[in-house]
Order: structure tokens, then sequence, then C-alpha cells
């Protein structure tokens, strides 16, 4: 994994002590509180609804064992004993205090991270595979890539001040775990006809409050010519995206009003005119940036154990059902850790816990934890036999949940509890459909299908790509939540239909328990997900679970 | 009076020629300067950048990052005259002018009282910590 070198360690003390000096100045009145915003903003810092947060950039999701033990100490230390991992596998700080805040930069520096860029109009954290490097569908790893766009987007001068934020996501298997449709750029490792490697790119996805999904702006861009065209779409878009309206200040909106070739013209401009200022000096830190990213030293050992465990406990059986996933090395597999417990906050998890994550990543996760921007922790590389040792500690720290991918598995903004931007709540909603449903005991009966709530039309609960998708808005003083159906993040990524009129927040859970009751009356057999059903049957019946309307019921 | 800002510090304006704004192209002589807004387009420009001076592009508000854009497009366009970031620029900011090939900026006397001459001194650095300059060697 990467560790950071002598650059980037002087680099990220120096942006600390920028940062130290600009909280004095602004306390001295040499900043203004409007000009203090962006440079707080861009260092991670934000203003909520009843305090600061600080968002902690997790390059590409990636953690090791101490610097997930360094976010515990510092959820202790400055904070109330708990951290928010996010669906850009960050991870958020909620109650510091502005004068802790250098220090708390400094305690991240000391191993190796960083809260910059994880807010403001610049380019964010790049996010990836949260399974890069064990997944058996891989081609492969966009951990340098991704890497290499970390360095390459840190500070950069041209980009500081952008129209609106700007977020890429790569990915490097044919099926995409990082919703490279719904950013602002996308990147899908490829390689040509003649075996050489490279990217397809897509520009202009985005949710919000106007979902769209990326167009393709190159089908093959040749691996070294990567940061040139990535630095030709920001500087077009950094002069063509609109500055006079927020809401239409994303690249998507300057794509769809421009129109794609208009747009692509004029990247491949300035791609052509500033492609000679790179000498290849960006392919040689890339190759050691690489050497950094070497697989574990595999074990190969029996897994006797694991199966025999397996067939003779069905409380693990239904864990290790859902929650591994197919390794690409014999013998492994792929852990994911639910912060989804019945009833709890989605994505949070205690120092104790996040404790005792690192150690089994440490004793026996090869020393590598990963955050998913379904807000879970994953252990990519744990040995089957390993498994049932796992599982027990997990257990014992309330981390067990056996859910990944089913209807409790969901992704909530943080909604009113502590966003000043939203009109509804998030979080109990999501925990009393968990609740509902675990209740009702039929999760895995329904299999895979997620819900994705969010907050209000900033849409950072992803809605619009859930199967089922929860908006939840204010009417007259009244939180109303709208429903949409059918939404996908994955590599057939699809918007999510509306349907009807909103519910109350005391009737969204009956109407989500109807439409997967419904679900499971009209779906062919236990094999037809939720959302194949809805790709093959129409909003219709789902429209009839929802309202009741006898006539749509029939069509089902 | 504005007040001109390097890597040496505060200074007073020291070009002698006229500032055109850019309705005034056809007109440019030798040696004069030429202003532009972040809604222009610098490619305007190409065919008389041998003969300007001066280049002042303007940032009304300093979270308008279009001219750091300008000044790059206009130094890949093989402008070497003097360039200069003109109002409401950030002493933060002053690296990443330089950076992108800004030689100076010009700031209000009011700006240069908020943020004194040390501030900007602080980031005379500029080349120090510079991922890019790194990655494009």
């Amino acid at each position: 994994m990467y560790r950071y070198n002598e650059f980037d360690e002087a680099f990220v003390r120096s942006r600390v002590a920028q940062f130290r000096g600009q909280v004095e100045r602004r306390i001295d009145g040499s900043l203004t509180e409007d000009e203090f915003r962006p440079l707080r903003l861009m260092n991670g810092l934000y203003l909520q609804l009843h305090a600061y947060m600080l968002r902690v950039a997790i390059p590409y999701g990636t953690l090791r064992v101490d610097q997930m033990r360094r976010l515990a100490d510092i959820a202790e230390r400055w904070d109330r004993g708990y951290g928010h991992f996010t669906t850009r596998q960050n991870i958020q700080f909620n109650w510091p205090r502005l004068k802790d805040v250098p220090d708390i930069l400094d305690a991240l520096a000391d191993v190796g991270m960083h809260a910059i860029q994880t807010s403001g109009n610049c380019v964010r954290n790049v996010t990836a595979d949260h399974f890069a490097a064990a997944a058996a569908d891989e081609i492969a790893d966009p951990r340098p890539i991704a890497e290499l766009l970390r360095e390459w987007s840190t500070d950069h001068p041209e980009f500081q001040f952008l129209p609106r934020k700007f977020k890429i996501a790569i990915t490097g298997s044919p099926n995409d775990r990082a919703v490279t449709k719904a950013h602002d750029i996308g990147l899908r490792m490829v390689r040509n006809e003649a075996g050489e490697p490279g990217f397809e790119v897509l520009v202009g996805g985005g949710l919000g409050r106007t979902p769209m999904l990326a167009q393709v702006i190159r089908d093959f861009l040749p691996q070294a010519d990567l940061l040139p065209y990535i630095e030709a779409i920001l500087g077009a878009y950094n002069l063509k995206g609109r500055r006079d309206n927020k809401y239409k200040a994303r690249i998507k909106i300057t794509v769809f009003e421009n129109g794609l070739d208009a747009f692509k013209a004029d990247v491949e401009e300035r791609f052509a005119r500033l492609r000679s200022q790179w000498s290849g000096a960006d392919q040689e830190v890339l190759k050691e940036i690489e050497a950094q990213f070497v697989p574990p030293a595999f074990r190969n050992v029996p897994v006797d154990e694991f199966e025999a465990f397996r067939a003779g406990n069905a409380v693990f059986r239904a864990w290790a059902d859902t929650n591994l996933h197919p390794h690409k090395v014999d013998g492994y597999a792929i852990v994911s850790i639910s912060l989804k417990k019945h009833g709890d906050t989605p994505g949070d998890a205690t120092a104790h816990q996040m404790r005792v994550m690192a150690d089994l990543a440490e004793r026996y996760g090869h020393g590598e934890l990963r955050v998913s921007h379904e807000q879970n922790i994953i252990l990519p590389h744990v040995h089957k036999s390993d498994l049932p040792a796992v599982w027990a500690s997990l257990r014992e720290a309330d981390l067990a949940t056996a859910n990944i991918g089913l209807v409790s598995d969901i992704i909530a903004c943080p909604g009113m509890d502590y966003c000043a931007l939203a009109t509804a709540r998030s979080i109990p909603i999501a925990q009393q459909i968990a609740m509902r449903f675990e209740e009702m005991q039929v999760e895995h009966e329904v299999g895979p299908l997620k819900i994705k709530i969010s907050g209000c039309i900033n849409a950072c609960g992803h809605h619009h790509v859930g199967h089922i998708g929860i908006l939840g808005l204010d009417r007259a003083g009244v939180e109303n939540y709208q429903v949409t159906l059918g939404g996908d993040g994955t590599e057939t990524a699809a918007i999510g239909e509306k349907m009807g009129p909103g519910f109350p927040a005391e009737e969204i859970v009956g109407a989500v328990e109807r439409l997967v009751l419904g679900y499971l009356e009209i779906r062919r057999d236990a094999e037809e997900t939720f959302l194949e059903t809805f790709r093959r049957v129409g909003p219709e019946p789902f429209k009839g679970f929802l309202y009741g309307t006898e006539e749509t019921a029939d069509a089902a | 009076m504005s007040i001109i800002v390097t890597d040496t510090g505060f200074a007073t304006d020291d070009f002698p020629g006229v500032v055109r704004p850019l309705a005034e192209i056809a007109e440019v002589q030798e040696g004069d300067g030429v202003e532009i807004g972040p809604a222009d387009d610098p490619r305007v420009l190409v065919g008389v950048l041998g003969q300007v001076a001066l280049i002042r592009v303007r940032f009304p508000a300093f979270n308008d990052g279009r001219g750091f854009s300008h000044a790059r497009d206009l130094r890949s366009f093989g402008f070497t005259g003097r360039l200069r970031a003109v109002g409401h620029v950030l002493a933060d900011q002053y690296a990443m002018a330089r950076r992108v090939g800004f030689d100076e900026v010009e700031i209000d006397e009011a700006l240069a009282a908020r943020q004194p001459e040390a501030q900007w001194l602080a980031r005379a650095d500029w080349r120090e910590n510079w991922y890019q300059a790194r990655l494009r060697a």
C-alpha cells in the first residue's frame, strides 16, 4: 500500500502549517469569513447545523492498520468517540472544535493522511472500486492510477476555484462498483486491441437535482495521456462551466448545454496544445507508485476448517453467504464488515470498533482495510481458514450483521440530524426500515436490494441510483418522502423513475414494505432480483403496491 | 494607489505603457498593455502577443478561478511578456498565480492593509511542494 515519500510528507506538513496560519489570520481579521470559507473548505472543514465537521480523505478508500487506529484516536481525543464513513469513501468527524483542527491535521499527517480537497470547488478525493486488487473479476488494480490522480489534483493551481466541486471515480473491473457513470469524470481501465493499457473516459455524470449519466468522451485514451487529458477536461470546464447559478454549475450541465461534441472539441483542442508540456515524468512517478502496490504474500493452506465450521453453524453461514465476495486467489475471500446494524446510524463506527477492525486487518488481513462507497468496511484479503475467528471477533464488537447488499444495507446521507442543507431526516428513516425488515425476517428471502436515502434534493444519499430511492423533502414544514424505483449505479447504470405523490415520515416505512412484499409476489422466481423484476414489468405494478389502485395491481 | 506584489514583496507599478481594454485590440502598439476579464477569450490576442508587453488579467472575485486558466493558456500561446493578476486575489492564492504563469499580482490598498506584505512573502516559496511540476517536469 502507498506510503508517503519525502515529497508527500513535506507537502502535507507545509499545508497543515498554512492552515494553522489561516485559522490565526481568520481570528486576527486578515481574512474575512467569506475569504476564510473556501480555504477551510479545501482543508475539509465544514460548518454544519450544530458544529464544525471535519471530513478526512481516505484516498481511493484504502486504509492501513496504523491509519485506522489513528482515526480511532482522533474520534476519542477530539470528537465524541465515533466517526462516520461516507459515500465518497471518506470519514467525517461531526464535533471538532475549530481551534483543535490544526492539531487533528498534524495527527493525520503523522500517518500519511490529510483532509485536503474533501470539500470546496476543487477536485475531490478520487474514489475507486473498494474490492481493488482482490476481486476475482478485475482486469487491473485502479489504485496506482488513483494515487497518481491524487497527487496531480492536490493543490492544482489552476483548479482550486472551479465553478463547482469535481469528482472522479475509477474502476479496473467490468463490474462497476465505483458508480463511475454518476461522476464528473468516470474512468474505466481497458486494453486496446494491441493489448495496451488505457481508459474509457466518461464525462458529465452526476446526481443532485439534475441527475445525468456520464457519456463517453474517449473510448480509448492511452495511459500516458491520462493527466494531460484530464487537465484539458478541467480547463475546458473551468472556463465554460456556469458561475451564475450554483445549481447549474456542475460539468454535467456544461456538457448538456454545450452538447458533447462541442465540449469534446474544446477538450481536444486544449489537449493537443498542452500535451507537449508533459515530458513523461508522470509515468516515472506512476512506476514508483505501482511498486508500492505489490500484492501481499498470500498463503496456500487448506480451507477444510472453514467448510466444516460453515456447515455446522447456521449463523456463521448466513453471514458468510452475504458478507463474503469471491477473491482472485484460491482460498481467500473478501470480507465486508457491515456498518449497518439494524437500528444504528448507517456508516458510523465507534473508536472501539475501528480498533477491532484494525486489529483484524493486522492479524488476518495482510494489514489492509477499505471503505466502500456503500459505507461499509472491507477486509480485502482474508484466508478462509481465518474466517471463523474473524467472525467471532466481529460479533463481540457488534460488527457481524449479515446484511451486505440486502434491504437493511442502506445508504443514507446525514440528513437533518447533522446537515444544514437537509430538508428532511434520513438516518431515522433508514433505521426504521432496517428494524421493520429485521422484525419480518425476510431480508435473506428478498435478496439483493439497494435502498438509498437522501434528505434533500442534493442527493448525497445517491437515491437516484437506488433500486428503491427515497428523497426527503419539506412540504409546507412537513417532511415528505418521494419514491424512485429502478435506479442502478453499476455498469448497467440507470436513473430511478419517480413514482407518484410522496409519503409522510410515518408512512414511508410501510410504503417500502408494500413494495418489497409486492415484489415477492410477482417475481418470476427466487433468482429474479427486485431490479430485474422492475425492469421486466415496469413501474405500474409497483405504483399499485404503493398507492393501492386496483387497476395497476391487476396488471401484475 | 495599487500595489504590485512579486516574490520580493510590495512595490509600486512601474509599467510605463498604455493599458488598453480588449475592445481596442486593433489599436495595440508595440509595448502596450492589454486587459482581459474572466469571460473574455484570450485566443483573440494570439495575433498581437508579440507586441504586447503586459497583460492584466482581472479577478473581480477571488473565487472565480477562470483567470488561472487564462494565464496558463496565454503562456501556452507563447506569450513571454509580463503577466499580471489584478483585483481580488488573496495572499493564499499567490502560489497558485505564480504556478500558472503570472509574474505578479496587483492589489488595492485596502487589501494590502488587511493582508500585509509578510502574508504574501510567506508564499514566495511557491516552487516548493509543487506536485504538478514534479509530474510534468
